[in-house]
Order: C-alpha cells, then sequence, then structure tokens
C-alpha cells in the first residue's frame, strides 16, 4: 500500500507509522493484517475469475474445442474451490471485518493480534499447498470431492488439495475465535450488545458457523486422505464404505458455509443502507437476531442437497421443511432494509448502489431457493444449471456485491482516498447487468435439463450458453474496473475526510487512515448505533 | 434434436411432468410478484425519498410488531405450501407402482448398462413401451452416477454397492435425452444416451428383435448352476445352506434375532458380503463371490431367486411394503440397501 509519500504535515496513521516489507509482514495490527489478506485474497479472486472465463469461453459452443475433458473438469474444480475457500470465506470477514470491528466497538485492535496474524500465515500457508496441487497438474473432483471418486478413481492431486483446504480451514476458526471473543471482550465502555452495529453482529453470526462448522470439514478432508492414501474404508464401498456418509459430512459444513459467505455481505448492506439512506435501519433487533437465526437454522438444513442420493424420503422431507424455515429471516432482512427507504434520504451512492444490487441479486437468489428446497422440483433441478445459477445469485451476486460495496464504502477510511465516482458508479451498473446476464439464462438451461459440470453439451443448449457466455464477459469487465480506479486513488486520489459520507459509527470517529491505536482516547458510546438526526417521529405499526 | 424455436421447458413425456411444471409456474409467479414488489419499492422510495440538499433529513420509522410478523408470516404460510406440494410430488415419484415393468440399469465410467426382464440388453439406450409404468433398479460398478430424464422430470443418483430405484410413465413416444447428472469424472459430460419411447407393439416387437439368449431369469439360473451355488443352497432344504426357495420377498430372521427382508439389495449384499448377514442358525461357511460375478450377473441371480420366489405375489400374499409399519421408504428412488422393495409380480411374464 503505496499512499501519499510523508509530508512534514503528514499526520501519523497505521500506513505511514512503519515501513518496510518486515513492518508489514510482522504486523500484530489489525488494519494492517487485514490489508495483507486484501492482496491474497484479491489474487485469489482474479485466479479464480481467470478459470471463469476459461469455462465460459469453453461452452460458448456444444463441442469441447478449447480445452478437453480432462482440463475442463479441473477447470470447474479449481475455480470452485478457489473462489469458495480462498476468496468468498476469507473475502468480508478477514478483509473488512478484520479492519472493522475493533473500530466499531471502539476497540485498539483484536483480542488476540498474534493469533490473527497467525490466521494469514495459515491461510497463505493452505493457500501455497493448493497452489503448488494446482501447479502439479490440480485437481478434478470438483469442489465436492464426492467419493468414492475422489478417494480411488480420480488421477489427480486430490490429497495435496484437501491437505490446502484443511490447513486454511484452521485461519477461518482462528479468526472466528478472535471476532467472538473481541466482540464480547473489548467493547468500549457504553458498547452494548444492542448499540453494536449490525455489522458486527452478522459478524458474530458467521464467527460462530466458523467455530462450529470448519473443524467437520476438516474431520472430513481427513478421512478423505486417509481412505485415499491407506485405503482405509470409510467412504468407498468397495473398501466397505459409505459413500453417501460422505456427502453428510460435507454438506454439514459447507451447507453453514454459504452463510458463512453471505452473512457478513448482509452486515455491510445494513450498514450502508443505513447510512445513505440517514436513518437506523428498520427493525435493528429483527436483523440482528435473525443474522444469529440463520447461524443456527443454517446447520439442520444440510440433507437438502441430497435428496436424490438415496437418502430416506422421509429425512428428503425433514430437510426440505427446515430450509424452508431458515429462509424466513432472510425474508425478513430483505423487507426490513426496504423499509429502510421509506420517508429516508436517499443518497445514490456508489455504496448505495452495490447494496441495491445486492438486495436485488439476493431476493433472486433466495426466492429460486424455494424452488430447489420443493422436492418435486429438485428431483428435476437437482445436478443441473438451475442449481449453478441459483448458487451463484447467492455466492456471486450477493458476497460479492456485499464485498464491493464495503470496499466502496469504507475505501476512504482504509486508505485515506476517495475513488473517481463516475468510473465507480459506472462499475457498479455494469457488474450488475452483467450478473444478469451470465447467470439468468442459466436457470432455463437448468430447467431445460443441461446438467452441471457438462464439457460437451447438447446443440440445442446452445442458445442460452452463448447467453451466459456474452455476459460473463461485461461481468468480467465489470469487476477489472474496481481493481484499476481503486488502485488509481491509491495515488492519485483526493484525500479522504475522516467521514466523507456523514455516517455515525465510531469507525468514522477517527481519522482516515485511523491511527496505529484506531482512538486517540478510548470511545465512550452513550447512546445506540445510528443515531442520525431526523425530523418528527413517526410510529409505525 | 435441431435447433427448434427457443423453448423454456423440455416436453412433458411423462404422467408427472405436468404436475412438476404445474409447481414450477407457481414458484415463478411468486417469485416474479416478490421481486417486483421488493424491485418497485427500492426505485420508488429511492426516487421520491432522494436527497435533495444536504440538509433534507429523513422521518425515523420505529420498527412495527405487528409489520415485522406480518412480513414472516406470510412467507412461512406461503413456503409450507410450496413445501407440502413439492413434497406430495416427491412422494408419488419415490414410490413405484405395484404393477411396475421392472428394467435393471448399471452406471459404470462411462456407459449405461440396461438389461431387460426378457433378456434384452442394451448400452446408453432404453426402449420402453409407452403407458406403462416403468420402474428402474440403478446400481453403479464404480463411482456414484445420475439416471437423469429431463422430459421425464426425474433423477436418481447410481450408488455402488447399492440399489436405488426410479420409476416413470411416459406419456409420449419419442427420443429423449439420458443424461448423467453426478460428476463422474473425465467423460461425465459424454455419459448420456437416449431413451426411446414406443407403442406397445413396436415395443414387443423390439425384444423380439434383440436374439437375447434367455431371460434374465433364465441366465441367472444358469449361472446358479455355474458358480456352483446350487451344491449347498438346494431346493429342499437339504444342502448346506437356506434354500432359496419361496425365499423373495419374504422376512428372514437372522443372527442376534433381526429380522431382514429377502429384498434385491439383501439378495445381492449375500452373493458379495455373504458374512454380513447370517441366517439364524446356519454356519458362516458361504465365501464371497465378489470378482467372479459381474453387477449384472448379480442382477440376474436376483432375478433367478425372485422366479423361484413365493408364486403368490400377486396380491394379498405379498408383503406389502408400507413406509409406516417398516419405517423405510420401500421401493422409492431412496432406497438403502437394507431397505425392502417393492413388490413385484412374477405371474406377468
Ligand atoms: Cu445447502
Ligand atoms: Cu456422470
Amino acid at each position: 500500500m503505496i499512499t501519499a509519500t510523508p509530508t512534514q504535515h503528514e499526520p501519523k496513521n497505521y500506513i505511514n507509522s512503519d515501513y518496510g516489507i518486515k513492518s508489514w509482514l510482522l504486523t500484530q495490527d489489525h488494519k494492517r493484517i487485514a490489508i495483507l489478506y486484501l492482496i491474497v485474497v484479491t489474487a485469489f479472486f482474479f485466479l479464480g475469475g481467470l478459470f471463469a472465463v476459461l469455462i465460459r469461453i469453453e461452452l460458448a459452443t456444444p463441442a469441447g474445442d478449447l480445452v478437453d475433458s480432462n482440463v475442463y473438469n479441473k477447470l470447474f474444480t479449481m475455480h470452485g474451490i478457489i473462489m469458495v475457500f480462498f476468496f468468498l470465506i476469507p473475502s468480508i470477514p478477514a478483509i473488512l471485518g478484520n479492519f472493522l470491528i475493533p473500530l466499531m466497538i471502539g476497540a485498539k485492535d483484536l483480542a488476540f493480534p498474534k493469533i490473527n496474524l497467525l490466521s494469514w500465515y495459515i491461510y497463505v500457508a493452505g493457500g501455497v499447498f493448493t497452489l503448488y496441487a494446482l501447479m502439479r497438474g490440480g485437481v478434478d473432483t470438483g469442489w465436492t470431492f464426492y467419493t468414492p471418486f475422489s478417494t480411488s478413481y480420480s488421477n489427480s492431486y486430490v490429497i495435496a488439495t484437501g491437505l490446502g483446504i484443511f490447513i486454511n480451514g484452521f485461519s477461518a476458526i482462528l479468526t472466528g475465535l478472535n471476532f467472538i471473543v473481541t466482540i464480547h471482550r473489548m467493547r468500549a465502555p457504553g458498547m452494548t450488545w444492542f448499540r453494536l452495529p449490525l455489522f458486527v453482529w452478522a459478524h458474530y453470526a458467521t464467527s460462530m458457523i466458523q467455530v462450529l462448522g470448519t473443524p467437520v470439514i476438516a474431520v472430513t478432508l481427513l478421512l478423505l486422505i486417509l481412505e485415499r492414501g491407506l485405503h482405509i474404508g470409510i467412504f468407498d464401498p468397495a473398501l466397505g464404505g459409505d459413500p453417501v456418509l460422505y456427502q453428510h459430512l460435507f454438506w454439514f459444513y459447507s451447507h453453514p458455509a454459504v452463510y458463512i459467505m453471505i452473512l457478513p455481505a448482509m452486515g455491510v448492506v445494513s450498514e450502508i443502507i443505513s447510512c445513505f439512506c440517514k436513518k437506523a435501519p428498520f427493525g435493528y433487533s429483527f436483523i440482528a437476531f435473525s443474522s444469529i437465526a440463520i447461524a443456527v437454522f443454517g446447520f439442520l438444513v444440510w440433507g437438502h442437497h441430497l435428496f436424490v442420493s438415496s437418502q430416506s424420503v422421509y429425512a428428503g422431507m425433514v430437510f426440505s421443511m427446515l430450509s424452508y424455515l431458515v429462509a424466513i429471516p432472510s425474508a425478513i432482512k430483505v423487507f426490513n432494509w426496504t423499509s429502510t427507504m421509506y420517508k429516508a434520504s436517499v443518497e445514490m451512492s456508489t455504496p448505495m448502489l452495490y447494496a441495491i444490487g445486492f438486495i436485488g441479486l439476493f431476493t433472486i437468489g433466495g426466492l429460486t431457493g424455494l424452488f430447489v428446497a420443493a422436492l418435486g422440483i429438485d428431483v428435476h433441478v437437482t445436478d443441473t444449471y438451475f442449481v449453478v445459477a441459483h448458487f451463484h445469485y447467492i455466492m456471486v451476486g450477493g458476497a460479492i456485491m456485499g464485498f464491493l460495496g464495503g470496499i466502496h464504502f469504507w475505501w476512504p477510511k482504509i486508505t485515506g482516498r476517495m475513488y473517481a465516482d463516475t468510473w465507480s458508479k459506472l462499475s457498479a451498473i455494469i457488474i450488475f447487468v452483467g450478473f444478469n446476464l451470465t447467470f439468468f439464462p442459466q436457470f432455463i438451461l437448468g430447467y431445460l435439463g443441461m446438467p452441471r459440470r457438462y464439457h460437451v453439451y447438447p446443440p440445442e443448449f446452445q442458445v442460452f450458453n452463448v447467453l451466459s457466455s456474452a455476459g460473463a464477459s461485461i461481468l468480467g469487465f465489470g469487476y477489472l474496473l474496481p481493481f484499476c480506479y481503486l488502485l488509481y486513488s491509491l495515488k492519485f486520489g483526493p484525500k479522504a475526510p475522516a467521514n466523507p459520507w456523514g455516517a455515525v459509527g465510531l469507525e468514522w470517529q477517527t481519522s482516515s487512515p485511523p491511527i496505529s491505536e484506531n482512538f486517540e482516547v478510548t470511545p465512550v458510546v452513550t447512546q445506540d448505533a445510528y443515531q442520525y438526526s431526523t425530523r418528527e417521529e413517526v410510529k409505525v405499526g | 434434436m435441431d435447433s427448434k424455436s427457443i423453448t423454456f421447458f423440455p416436453e412433458q413425456a411423462s404422467s408427472i411432468a405436468g404436475t412438476v411444471d404445474n409447481l414450477y409456474l407457481f414458484l415463478v409467479l411468486i417469485s416474479a410478484f416478490f421481486s417486483l414488489l421488493i424491485a418497485g419499492l427500492i426505485i420508488y422510495f429511492a426516487v421520491k425519498y432522494r436527497r435533495r440538499s444536504d440538509a433534507d433529513m429523513p422521518v425515523p420509522a420505529h420498527g412495527g410488531l405487528l409489520l415485522e410478523i406480518t412480513w414472516s408470516v406470510i412467507p412461512l404460510g406461503i413456503s409450507m405450501v410450496i413445501f407440502a406440494w413439492g413434497a406430495s410430488i416427491f412422494f408419488t415419484e419415490s414410490r413405484p407402482p405395484a404393477d411396475s415393468m421392472e428394467i435393471w440399469v448399471t452406471g459404470k465410467q462411462w456407459m449405461w448398462k440396461v438389461q431387460h426382464m426378457e433378456g434384452q440388453r442394451e448400452i446408453n439406450e432404453l426402449h420402453i413401451p409407452v403407458g406403462r409404468n416403468i420402474k428402474l433398479t440403478l446400481t453403479s460398478e464404480d463411482v456414484i452416477h445420475d439416471f437423469y430424464v429431463p422430459e421425464f422430470r426425474t433423477k436418481a443418483d447410481v450408488v455402488p454397492g447399492r440399489y436405488t430405484t426410479e420409476w416413470f410413465r411416459p406419456t409420449k413416444t419419442g427420443k429423449y435425452h439420458i443424461f448423467c447428472a453426478e460428476y463422474c469424472g473425465t467423460k461425465h459430460s459424454g455419459m448420456v444416451g437416449a431413451v426411446y419411447v414406443m407403442q406397445p407393439a413396436d415395443y414387443a416387437m423390439w425384444l423380439t428383435n434383440g436374439g437375447a439368449q434367455g431371460s434374465m431369469s433364465q441366465r441367472g439360473e444358469a449361472l446358479f448352476q455355474q458358480l456352483g451355488c446350487v451344491t449347498c443352497h438346494q431346493a429342499d432344504g437339504h444342502g448346506r445352506c437356506p434354500t432359496l426357495v419361496g425365499l423373495f420377498g419374504k422376512p428372514v430372521e437372522i443372527q442376534h434375532g433381526q429380522v431382514v427382508n429377502a429384498d434385491a439389495s439383501y439378495i445381492r449384499e449375500s452373493i458379495l458380503y455373504p458374512q454380513a448377514k447370517i441366517v439364524a442358525g446356519y454356519e458362516p461357511i458361504m465365501p464371497t463371490f465378489q470378482g467372479q460375478v459381474t453387477e449384472e450377473g448379480v442382477q440376474q441371480l436376483v432375478e433367478y431367486v425372485k422366479s423361484i420366489g413365493p408364486k403368490d405375489t400377486t396380491g394379498a400374499g405379498a408383503p406389502t411394503p408400507s413406509p409406516l409399519t417398516t419405517g423405510s421408504q420401500p421401493g422409492t428412488a431412496q432406497q438403502r440397501a437394507t431397505n425392502p422393495t417393492a413388490i413385484t409380480v412374477p405371474g406377468k411374464r
């Protein structure tokens, strides 16, 4: 992060407090660690994105003409693994959560600064393992590693990749633990639980899932490695194992993992909407508790991934019903965000555009969740492009819009610079349009019956595949824009004031960028979050 | 399959296709309503309450409990309707009717192998008569596959080491896709084929054209001799092993007083993993036949055992499976290896 060269008048902040690569790689400042994460996570995002581009080029024609089937299978596998484990899961928590939670609760740092740095090193180590597997030839099991294909049949680097994800999991566990302890123990005087910003509530719920869920995927991957490496029969029926057991274990973590990706984005959106409506979010406690409800119920629905897997019919019915229950807290959030805009003072800033884009894409993603949770429909659309479209609306539409919205919202705080307003608004619109053009046709493809993970497909599916590939090119361009103008702003952007948006959170009361200690004096909190000055009060309901 | 005019639905070629499409359309309407509602409100609020000057101040609205309850309960109600509707379709999809015509399907990397009861075998093709209930019993030789026919709106995972089932009643003659829907390795997208739904007369003709050498149960009988099963499993029950006559579909008492149903999965398991369940009163002396008999051979043996099963299985005498009394799911697409299968009707052929 090369910001302005310090002058006599430049006040000290966390960026210019120390120089040299060592001061970054050995830092214990949560803000600097967040920057370390930002750099690596961004690199993984573009790597995963590159694989997506290759997939979409290949699928523009029905025949397999760009790469052969083995390469294609490795492309979608590496795309999934990198995007899920090395981009989506760490993106908002490890970057924005890391940077902002101490600032928002009026603390000097996280509870365990050294563990925070350790988390980053573990994340990098896990990434290196995975990249090693990639360099050696990659892995072709899909990010789901279904057995017995992954343990007994695949001729690719399953163990190295599995170890990479296994190692990376500890990073998520430690970050979650750090957040939980920090939120419990480090709040400034007067910062009661119900004065916490919703961003913090969302991260608290996320951390719970990370701490409770990640060990399960770690154990599952370990069992998979044991079976593949030592032929201990756990999942392969030829060795006396049960292949469907693997799916239960895998989804017990991987369904809640979706909420690790989406809850922090919901937290971001709550902050942005409140700020650019200049009023408190409608139904603060409902939004806060819906995060907790999602985290809890999220652990009870894994079986909806197994409706056609030979799971019992009655188990299928229970999981279907529970999946509908977990949809309700999400619906509550959407209604509350929308209501916040009622009689507000709405400013269509760049972060607000992303937040509204989030609501739109998340709503479609959530509503199509009703389709796949319906047993009779899921039998037809599971393992087709319908599911691919559905989860991309949630995980890419939702989580990445939230991530980009958050980056744009707090960029002035993080870097002390403002970015180009026109470019950023333009890119938000391009991303929204490109996203829908990429993924909406995939719903239709899925209902028409095109299975996912198909390298070659019947020609009647081509029209919608071409639309999707065209959308992907727009989307890819849209993602490159922020990378360019944000980098540009680091050197040439105007200096950001402490509170460019007129927001009320504690993080806006310190300088931009903040000093290493975050606050000159520990703040004392005397009122609820989101106390914007308003006109006369009205009572609804 | 030329590129015809653009369509949003696969053909409706099975008895449940229309039902699934109806629920789908209902959901599309619900989704369109809520998407437009949210989008409309956001755009309306964004325009109406846009900030006109920096002095602009919002009017705070304090959360109304009534409002929160309303927008929790309405979605909950709607989603429970969807749940029940979807579950009822699923329940039908999971229970093959008793009069189903049975066909065996084996998946392997990367092809589908089909055996008809009459002995016809085909690869990557499935010929069936229109209007009949068809029950597929599926298994895999290697990894998990999934037998998917979009025009029938149904699919089922094909899992190694167990039998799963899938049923449909084709309502329209024609040629439809078979897709492998569960990722299974390099040529996953090449593990495709075609279902040919034919007029019953054409199907009968097709059956006679195959040059098949004996029905499945006849081949099973030959295997039974060839593998030496007959030396222990004697018909009169005097062998060292339990007789298989009249066994199929009946409850069997095994060690520790447990009782299992002698269904296809049980017979398959007894051939390949004979030590798994020992019939009460017998010694665990049976060797495994893994490696000596293919999955298709096992299927023929199952058909042979079925053919010497209880004679009266057409009605009351059959162990009518009831999910509520057995606590499992007879004859479902979700069948576990230990569950009883649906009753079969050997008298038909
Ligand atoms: Cu899930
Ligand atoms: Cu496959």
